[in-house]
């Protein structure tokens, strides 16, 4: 028992030994604690994680604590990029160009077990997991996951954005995809993390 | 067909002349009462009419495939039918396989309360051809598409038998098929590789998205019903 002794999170470390100076980090603080609270999302909502987003925005758990009750429809008004639910293969190159639509800072959460992996329906028609299309900040795991559990991957989307820092190039850097395989990722590593685990194995034969 | 048939009009069901629909009891597994459609299927078109089968009081009468588009138009057309409305076009394949496919037409007689499945077989090692019926029912379009789509038959006579659910440059297969993998035929770097290849915006006309020149297309009463806002409840 006593008192916590967690250190007060300001977002930004100053070390001695790199040539910013005081005003970029405390410039940095600020640019991100405007960022952090003021993440407006792109609900892109295909499924039943939508329906637990949808009740996140609502009163109860009222996302307009976060900032975040202006759901931008449009991608060029957006910061953060919530995919609810399954992503079917011929909804693959529209949230791909919603992606791509978004001004820079932007970030993506994958909301639920469909989004992130494929989740129950290993088969033909559906995304094992929107990484293989678009880079993902947060997962949220869960089938559908409870608006706690969305509040809490958007928290921790926060808690990155307010770690970012503008002497770090790399952060905005858009890597653009090889043209000719059209993936940001290499297709021997998009084959290895979709590959079936446990009983759906033998899912992959005909019935025949 | 000699019991005459009261069209029920909706609401006017109460005042004791017609008799209100009540939900089926005790419905027998086999022999039921077929649908009367089946013996006027039986008497007008004879050899085409292979077998009827009445289960759970449902009816199916298996037709010859060749005739098919002949004996829907009939079933829409005669007075005494009145088949006014397809539900479904589907089909459906068996794993044993000398088994045909099966192509399944749902048709329901809203004046004579009626339901009828009709069936027509494709042997396994033919081609899948069948007339569309369309040209009878105008929503048949889209139901023979995903037939298509999702079975590879062909619809004979459609205007346009285009993939629907599938985009239109798939090209594993037709997903249920029997012998369709559930995750398909290609890796899936390779399956992500063609889909993501695909243009999202190729299908979009502009024509359509148009609303303004839209507007002139309107009939009369529906412009200055636009015109003057519309409003809902009046």
């Amino acid at each position: 028992m006593g008192l916590d002794t967690r250190r007060v999170e300001t977002g930004v470390d100053v070390s001695p030994s790199s040539s910013e100076s005081w005003v970029t980090t405390r410039l940095d603080f600020l640019v991100n604690w405007g960022r952090a609270n003021s993440l407006w999302p792109m609900p892109f909502g295909t499924a039943c994680c939508a329906i637990e987003f949808m009740a996140t925005a609502a009163s109860k758990f009222d996302l307009a604590r976060f900032g975040m009750e202006r759901m931008s429809f449009s991608p060029r008004q957006a910061d953060v990029l919530i995919c609810a639910g399954r992503v079917p293969f011929k909804l693959a190159p529209v949230i791909r160009r919603i992606w791509q639509q978004m001004p820079q800072p932007k970030w993506a959460i994958s909301m639920g077990a469909c989004a992130s992996t494929g989740g129950m329906f290993d088969n033909y028609a559906v995304v094992q997991g929107i990484d293989t299309i678009i880079p993902v900040d947060v997962y949220v795991p869960g089938c559908p996951p409870r608006p706690e559990g969305l509040m809490y991957g958007i928290m921790m989307l926060q808690e990155k954005v307010k770690k970012e820092r503008m002497a770090d190039k790399s952060l905005r850097n858009e890597m653009e995809p090889d043209p000719q395989s059209q993936l940001y990722i290499p297709p021997s590593l998009i084959d290895e993390v979709s590959e079936p685990f446990g009983n759906a194995v033998h899912q992959t034969r005909s019935g025949l | 067909m000699s019991e005459t048939i009261q069209p029920v009009i909706a609401g006017h069901a109460e005042d004791g002349q017609v008799a209100a629909p009540s939900t089926p009891r005790n419905v027998p597994y086999r022999d039921g009462t077929a649908n009367p459609s089946a013996d006027a299927l039986r008497a007008r078109f004879g050899d085409a009419v292979h077998r009827v089968d009445v289960v759970w009081n449902e009816t199916t009468v298996f037709v010859d495939r060749a005739r098919v588009l002949d004996v829907v138009r009939w079933l829409h057309d005669d007075p005494s039918q009145q088949y006014d409305y397809l539900s479904d076009v589907t089909a459906v394949e068996y794993r044993d396989l000398d088994r045909p496919i099966e192509v399944v037409w749902h048709l329901r007689s809203l004046p004579h309360r009626r339901f009828l499945r009709l069936k027509a077989l494709l042997p396994k090692g033919q081609p899948l051809v069948v007339p569309s019926v369309w040209s009878v029912y105008r929503g048949a379009d889209w139901l023979e598409r995903e037939c298509y789509d999702m079975f590879g038959i062909r619809f004979e006579g459609h205007p346009d038998l285009r993939r629907l659910l599938m985009w239109e440059q798939y090209k594993e297969g037709y997903p249920l098929r029997k012998d369709f993998p559930l995750r398909g035929r290609f890796s899936r770097s390779e399956q992500l590789r063609q889909i993501l290849a695909q243009n999202p915006e190729a299908k979009y006309s502009m024509e359509e998205l148009n609303v303004l020149e839209a507007f002139d297309e309107l009939s009369l009463e529906q412009r200055a019903r636009l015109r003057g806002g519309e409003k809902v409840g009046e």
